[in-house]
């Protein structure tokens, strides 16, 4: 991804981002689907609404860098270069799937993408998207990690025990907080004794960044900064994220801690359509081509789910494997 | 082709809601995303929205409709372009119920009173046989297996009597010194089941309280012996069905009951009893003890079923499976030793009865008849007796009557 | 052959595979410029530099998931824990993050990391700072978890934990470090899941592992007047276990004495009772004893702390009882 040296969207980062987005948005309405159908088990956590923010990051992510998120990670891993239809496969538990089915909907990699998870506790990816960044710093390349978090994990100790080694050390790491108001049913307000979390890294000496997380412009100009930051070595830096899930923290919930009002408030401001809007009232492209992005998507995801669907269930013989990994 | 919309499950466990609300009528715009219909579970309300595009064609289950099951089909919606006369091929299968399978265990939970009552003697039978259990290490046992050491003849040193491979080495060295081995442990401790308690109290019961007397007579059983073997020839082919004497001698006895009732009777402070009922009780040695079964109302059966009746009360005593009501009761009670070689004998009565008759072997003797020697098969007999009910002449008389069917037994027939 | 400290051989491991493979870092507290809080490390910041011996911050959840990020990202690193009582702060990481990522991913993600430090009783140092940790990571799928008893087995099991692509829990024993051993001038590395005889006998098996071995050793020696000769088998590995070891013993002695430092209930001996009773059932003359830890936090009054922890005279105690003596 070449980056312009102006900070302004072109058309056609528009389109493509448009495009990435409609297909995380599909992807994960299709999640939903098959979870209310039984095909997918176990936890399933959507990111629709909150889509710009991955999709941002991946116009500022160099080749090399490393992302790592928590469990809401379907988003994250098919933008760091995995199909679709092997995440849906691996969601659906099949031998096929990205974790061979072992993972499921949390656990989810891509290694050669430098996709490092998909974690189901709670602020533990914090201190490994440092380690991340060590490694980096460690091998001089000159890479950087982007370390996502939600509101919730900001209250998690071992949060700031890594924010302290990432400011001591000057490791380049780009923590960035997508906040969705909510972290299962407890609200920032009725958790958090300070809620303004983009300066939860002030001990640290850490700069803080708040941003608008349903205006995919405004995300890309901060993550373009932060990145820039991070990569010069001058240590970590903090984004707060403020976006919106539409759906409740998982498909198990039916999310009564917010009212309809509430949710409708923000949909108002979805970033997709946002998006579509532009390319619209920018003529990037007419309906026509927007309409004929819509099928190319839909026919993506048929094809995932298609794909998923049929293929089969890992061999009970995959049952010991993979616990220990061979030594050369 | 129309787009089906499953009836979702908002959790892992769920199996059925309520379809609570429709937002789309027929005919309506479906965009995906918008929120098109409401379910309601015991825990929460849920709004279920399109994930694809299209017109809705057919709302197939209508709101408010209760219990509505996880997969079933709520509503086709048309695709662009499409015309509602699709629908009318449609067919709208059964929703398929998404269950897990369960592997149905055939409950063999449920037991039938009979197998509960077998399973109550087997336990009854390992209590018993426990007592008599040997003790001793894995290593000790492999030892003795491989050696051909039997483990009743050696003494255990470890705790509980167990025996262990030390033990086993001394066992061997002591044979192999050609001396006396003398058994470091005194004697083996059987703690005493329940069975054989019961008999003990009994019995003390029976000697110490009832004043026994004794009667005996001799028997011929040369025509009985031969009238059994008339009826044995029929069961040539099957020999489990043959007849035997002790048969015979529960049918007299029952027959010389009904001559002479006062011996089936019983004593007690205030008054005798004089049973109605012609039960005679048989002992049956099993292991561990002994327990009478009764054959009820002997004196209506024929040989053959007394003798059928017999052969399965005596099986299943061994077996410890007779029911409570098949070993209680009896006015009378028979033991024979007479398989066991043994002459005679005097028997004790079992309370509340009066009277026991104790059956000797019968054997081939030289008797006096008409002032010559002539040899027959005697069989002794001796009637043990509670001198409180029945008498001397009672006694007397009940043994004439025996004897006159044991030695006669076409008497029986008439 | 030449003395050696099991401190200075556990150094010597490190030293020498961080000369070979420039991915090698040892993270910790106090292990860089302190020289150690066991003097474990000493000298190795002055040998290879503040990037690859870094102290850290009182932060054992958090530079645990920073070990095991980097580890994820390619690197190789040794995580010093002063005690692994202080491990409890960070067994999130060690057990969702390092143990199970592997499976978890189908095989993609590695964690190639060790774990190390003193584990186990000390001198007095109270309930806090002496549990041994031996069973709990042996519970684990996923880990791998060693407990070397000599200078020389100290020096092999290290360089195969470091060079091994699994997480490996390496757990030392602090009265070990300053005992001295022959040492020969090169060290193979060692194989996880080959116990060691350290004294063959036929009487009786005695298995255990770290200090409890040398108490095995000075039990054996006493036994001997009573004209029993034990077996002592030096585990090394507790995961894997050397079961086929265990197993072959005591189908020799037909008797099994287990020491563990640590609790008995959910403990190592209960494991291994287990798996002989299954294997070698006919073989055995009695039931397996246990020697362990009793069941209470450790005490600090000296008489105290003697009581709770096994010592030579209960492994002799086990032993008659297991001879019916």
């Amino acid at each position: 991804m070449t980056i312009s040296n102006n900070q302004t969207l072109t058309s056609k980062q528009y389109l493509i981002a448009y495009e990435q987005m409609l297909v995380l948005r599909r992807f994960e309405e299709k999640c939903g689907q098959f979870y209310g159908m039984g095909l997918i088990g176990g936890f399933c956590h959507l990111y629709i609404g909150q889509e710009a923010i991955i999709v941002g990051v991946e116009m500022v992510k160099q080749k090399g860098d490393s992302t790592i998120t928590s469990y809401r990670d379907h988003a994250h891993i098919i933008l760091a270069g995995t199909e679709p239809k092997y995440v849906l496969a691996e969601l659906m538990g099949k031998a096929t799937g990205c974790s061979k089915g072992k993972g499921g909907s949390m656990h989810m990699f891509d290694v050669p993408g430098k996709f490092f998870g998909g974690h189901g506790i709670v602020g533990a990816q914090v201190p490994i998207g440092t380690g991340l960044a060590f490694a980096e710093k460690y091998k001089k390349t000159g890479n950087i990690s982007f370390t996502f978090m939600g509101d919730g994990a900001v209250n998690q100790g071992q949060v700031y025990e890594a924010f302290n080694m990432a400011a001591l050390w000057k490791l380049p790491v780009v923590y960035i907080i997508e906040n969705n108001e909510y972290s299962m049913g407890t609200s920032v307000k009725r958790s958090t004794a300070f809620t303004d979390l983009y300066r939860k890294g002030e001990s640290f000496g850490i700069k803080g960044v708040k941003v608008d997380g349903m205006n995919l412009q405004e995300v890309y100009t901060a993550m373009r900064e932060a990145a820039e930051f991070a990569r010069s070595g001058q240590g970590p830096i903090l984004l707060e994220v403020k976006t919106y899930r539409y759906r409740g923290h998982s498909m198990s919930d039916p999310a009564k801690y917010r009212t309809k009002e509430e949710v409708e408030e923000y949909k108002v401001r979805d970033p997709l359509t946002d998006v579509r809007n532009k390319i619209l009232e920018n003529a990037y492209a007419t309906e026509d081509d927007l309409k004929d992005i819509e099928k190319k998507v839909k026919a993506l995801i048929n094809e995932a789910s298609d794909f998923a669907e049929h293929s089969p269930l890992p061999d009970e013989s995959e049952l010991y494997t993979d616990v220990y990994t061979e030594n050369e | 082709m129309p787009i089906k919309i499953l009836m979702p499950a908002l959790s892992p466990t769920m199996t059925e809601g309520n379809l609570a609300k429709w937002f789309k009528k027929e005919g309506d715009k479906v965009a995906p995303g918008e929120v098109i219909a409401e379910i309601e579970t015991d825990k929460a309300t849920m709004e279920v929205e399109a994930v694809e595009e299209g017109i809705m064609g057919k709302i197939v289950i209508s709101a408010p409709t209760e219990n509505v099951p996880v997969n079933s089909l709520i509503a086709l919606l048309l695709e662009d372009g499409e015309d509602i006369s699709v629908l009318d091929n449609f067919k709208i299968e059964a929703p398929k119920q998404k269950s897990l399978v369960v592997e149905n265990e055939q409950s063999s939970n449920t037991k039938s009173v009979s197998d509960v009552a077998i399973e109550a003697s087997v336990n009854q039978k390992n209590v018993s046989s426990i007592n008599n259990r040997i003790f001793a290490s894995p290593l000790a046992r492999k030892i003795a297996e491989i050696e051909g050491i039997d483990l009743g003849s050696v003494a255990g040193s470890g705790p509980h009597g167990r025996i262990v491979k030390a033990d086993l080495q001394n066992a061997k060295q002591s044979s192999a010194k050609n001396t006396l081995f003398r058994n470091p442990v005194e004697s083996r401790i059987v703690p005493n089941n329940n069975v054989r308690k019961i008999i003990a109290k009994r019995l003390v019961e029976s000697k110490q309280t009832i004043p026994h007397f004794y009667l005996s007579i001799e028997c011929n059983v040369d025509k009985l012996l031969q009238t059994r073997e008339d009826i044995n020839e029929m069961f040539s082919a099957d020999k489990s069905k043959k007849i035997s004497v002790n048969d015979f001698v529960v049918l007299a006895i029952a027959k010389a009951l009904k001559d002479v009732p006062e011996a089936n009777s019983s004593w007690s402070d205030t008054q005798i009893h004089y049973y109605n009922n012609v039960d005679v009780s048989v002992a049956v040695a099993i292991e561990g003890g002994l327990i009478t079964p009764v054959v009820k109302n002997a004196d209506q059966k024929d040989i053959l079923q007394i003798s059928a009746e017999m052969k399965s009360l005596a099986a299943r005593a061994r077996e410890n499976k007779l029911s409570p009501e098949e070993f209680q009761g009896g006015g009378f009670t028979v033991s024979n030793l007479g398989m066991y070689g043994i002459k005679n004998f005097g028997a004790i009565i079992n309370p509340p009865q009066s009277c026991i008759l104790a059956v000797g072997a019968g054997s081939k003797r030289a008797i006096v008849i008409n002032d010559e020697i002539k040899i027959a098969t005697i069989m002794d007999v001796t009637l043990s007796c509670d001198h409180r009910v029945v008498d001397g002449a009672i006694g007397a008389n009940f043994l004439a009557a025996f004897k006159k069917y044991i030695e006669k037994p076409a008497l029986i027939l008439v | 052959m030449t003395q050696m400290t099991v401190r200075e051989a556990l150094r010597s491991a490190m030293q020498q595979e961080m000369k070979n493979d420039p991915d090698i870092f040892i993270i910790g507290e106090e292990v860089g410029e302190y020289q150690g809080a066991y003097k474990v490390t000493q000298g190795l910041l002055e040998e290879f530099g503040p990037e690859r011996v870094i102290d850290t911050p009182i932060t054992e959840h958090g530079f645990t998931g920073l070990a095991v990020g980097a580890a994820f990202a390619g690197l190789r690193p040794i995580v010093e824990f002063m005690t692994f009582n202080f491990a409890l702060q960070a067994m999130d990481q060690i057990i969702n993050s390092a143990a199970k990522t592997n499976y978890m991913s189908g095989g993609q993600v590695k964690c190639p990391i060790v774990f190390r430090g003193p584990n186990g009783a000390a001198a007095r140092v109270g309930a806090q700072h002496s549990q041994n940790f031996a069973a709990a990571f042996g519970h684990i799928p996923g880990l791998k978890v060693v407990a070397p008893y000599s200078a020389e087995d100290s020096k092999g099991l290290l360089i195969s934990a470091i060079r091994d692509n699994n997480p490996v829990i390496f757990l030392e024993n602090e009265i070990l470090y300053g005992q001295s051993f022959d040492m020969p001038e090169i060290v193979e590395p060692i194989p996880f899941g080959k116990a060691k005889i350290v004294l063959e006998g036929e009487d009786v098996t005695i298995v255990t592992f770290s200090l409890q071995v040398k108490m095995a050793l000075d039990a054996a020696e006493i036994l001997k007047e009573s004209d029993i000769k034990a077996e002592v088998i030096d585990l090394r590995s507790i995961r894997p276990l050397d079961e086929e070891a265990i197993i072959n013993s005591v189908k020799k002695t037909n008797r099994l004495v287990v020491v563990e430092e640590g609790w008995f209930f959910c403990g190592l001996g209960a494991t291994i009772s287990s798996i002989v009773m299954k294997n070698a059932f006919d073989h055995l003359d009695a039931p397996v004893e246990i020697v362990a830890g009793k069941d209470i936090p450790l005490p600090y009054a000296v008489n105290l702390e003697k009581l709770a922890l096994p010592s030579v005279e209960d492994i002799i105690a086990a032993v008659k009882q297991v001879c019916y003596r």
